[in-house]
């Protein structure tokens, strides 16, 4: 690992000012940050440290759920309003990397993360565009089983690895930064030419908070390799209001299969809870899929997760 | 260079590091405290684990310079006054171990379980060491060594203080 200055901020305007400077990076639980550096893939020159402002609440009221940018994975997870209220995000969480990371992972760095890619993540030089631009994508014509379904182009097709994002997309929730609020789901950006860029944000911008309006009840789903500690293969969040065995309104995103959470767009209102009117009425969204032959798994395994999140009791999701 | 002083097992310690300094090495190669061990490069193995502020965390995947005000416990810090810890005779007992190199980091989260939830089920001892890997044990005699020491710690703390929870380092200072 390269060497790194240090730097310890005490408030926004310090972290600010500090995180604009070239080569500067923000810390926060480090869990993701720390791995990046070992493997060279950034190779920062500041490490501003932000995890000591007071951004770490996690507040229920009236309007919704606030989360500080600095609240922790495991805080949040545990939250007994957040399991109650919003129990999308708190399995999310839970079912997202391994107790020792919740630990020290925070909001903003959970969506700021990287894709786990293989060539990406790769300790020697392989052909990667979103690592070294304009080096190719060893992908394409490699080990693809992860890659995106949606949304992908010629240059990368790598999907985004966090399961909080999933469950905020489908919350219609918003992320607050030092420079704008936006809708989560505007958060990432589609690949296109410039791979090496997961996130709308500017250098510099701070993510400050989340926030949530108040949900209908909400679950998410995590089909993964194994039962725990794993990334999603595909994952599913939907929050979604019903009577008498019939969706009044719904709203559902997908992970694991895009470079960023992927909206369901299909208006599921009128939509009886069974199976084959589900499959018939979620079908047309995934006539856009363009997958690889080694992802083509994944529209089948997607629909049916989408059909187990609103099939099973909703708020009991998690068990894989 | 950055100046951290960190609790380590109960001892302050201040020292100048770089920020690129991994807490795992600051505890083994400065601290000299090698029961913390490193199985990987790559944030999966949990052999790392000690508790920050109660809670465990990879030590392989945080600078020290985060540690800087924190208080860490290893897995050095778990036996007091040379007598090992229920936990720790549990994975004797049991034979919770055969190679012993994920050990130290299973005995650790394995702590912070206890502490939080005196009376595990098998499900919970799996999930709370789900970041810990062993390639020996098939972690069946894992999962027995938590449940041992859980009912040790309860047999312990029933003639006295029936309803209290203390944690476990305490325990063992104040029996
Ligand atoms: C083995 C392993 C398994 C994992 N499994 C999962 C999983 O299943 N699901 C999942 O979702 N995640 C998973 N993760 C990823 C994990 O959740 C992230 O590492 C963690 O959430 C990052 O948070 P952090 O606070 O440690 O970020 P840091 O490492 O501190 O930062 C990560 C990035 O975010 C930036 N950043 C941090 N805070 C802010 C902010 N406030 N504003 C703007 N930028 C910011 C940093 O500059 C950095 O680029 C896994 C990680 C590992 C190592
Ligand atoms: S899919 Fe993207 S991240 Fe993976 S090798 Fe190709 S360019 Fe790199
Ligand atoms: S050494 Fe493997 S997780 Fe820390
Ligand atoms: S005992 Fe050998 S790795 Fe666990």
């Amino acid at each position: 690992m390269r060497d790194v200055g240090y730097l310890r901020v005490g408030d926004t305007a310090e972290a600010l000012t500090a995180a604009a400077r070239p080569g500067a990076r923000l810390i926060a639980g480090g869990t993701e940050l720390v791995n990046l550096l070992k493997e060279r893939i950034e190779q920062p020159d500041l490490l501003v440290d932000i995890s000591r402002l007071p951004l770490t609440d996690i507040t229920v009221g009236p309007d919704g759920l606030h989360l500080g940018a600095l609240a922790r994975m495991s805080d949040v997870a545990a939250h007994p309003e957040v399991r109650s209220g919003y129990p999308a995000i708190a399995q999310a969480l839970e079912l997202s990397a391994s107790p020792q990371l919740r630990n020290m992972a925070t909001m903003g760095g959970n969506l700021m993360q990287r894709t786990r890619c293989p060539y990406f993540r790769a300790d020697h030089d392989l052909p990667c565009n979103k690592r070294r631009p304009g080096s190719g994508c060893s992908a394409i014509d490699g080990d693809h089983r992860a890659a995106a379904i949606f949304g992908a182009s010629e240059s990368c097709v790598a999907t985004h690895p966090s399961d909080l994002a999933v469950a905020l997309v489908a919350l219609d929730a918003q992320v607050r930064t030092t420079a704008r609020t936006l809708p989560a789901r505007d958060l990432h950006r589609l690949p296109g030419d410039q791979p090496h860029r997961d996130t709308v944000l500017d250098h510099g911008e701070m993510i400050l908070g989340i926030d949530v309006p108040v949900s209908p009840p909400s679950a998410y789903l995590k089909v993964r390799e194994r039962g725990s500690y794993e990334f999603a293969l595909v994952s599913v969040a939907v929050a979604a209001e019903t009577s008498g065995g019939v969706i009044r309104t719904a709203r559902a995103a997908l992970g694991g299969v895009a470079p960023k959470p992927w909206p369901l767009d299909v208006d599921l209102a009128g939509v009886p809870l069974r199976r084959d009117e589900l499959r018939a009425a979620i079908a047309p969204a995934f006539a856009a899929a363009r997958p690889l032959p080694g992802s083509e798994f994944k529209i089948e395994l997607a629909q049916r997760a989408v059909v187990r999140a609103l099939t099973k009791p909703i708020g009991l999701m998690g068990e894989t | 260079m950055a100046r951290i002083t960190v609790t380590v097992n109960g001892a302050d310690h201040t020292d100048e590091v770089e920020p690129r300094l991994l807490l795992a090495h600051y505890l083994r190669d400065k601290l000299r405290l090698t029961g913390t061990h490193i199985g990987c490069d790559t944030t999966n193995c949990g052999a790392c684990t000690v508790l920050c502020d109660g809670l465990p965390v990879k030590s392989c995947t945080m600078f020290a310079v985060q540690a800087d005000g924190r208080e860490i416990i290893t897995v050095e810090g778990l036996a007091t006054g040379g007598q090992l810890q229920p936990i720790q005779q549990g994975f004797k007992e049991e034979h919770g171990l055969q190679c012993g190199f994920c050990t130290p980091g299973m005995m650790v989260a394995a702590t912070a379980l206890l502490e939080r939830n005196p009376d595990p089920s098998e499900e919970e001892i799996r999930w709370a060491l789900s970041g810990n890997v062993c390639r020996c044990t098939g972690y069946v005699n894992i999962v027995k060594a938590v449940r041992w020491a859980a009912q040790a710690m309860q047999e312990q703390a029933a003639p006295e203080e029936p309803a209290t929870r203390q944690p476990a380092t305490e325990q063992a200072a104040t029996r």
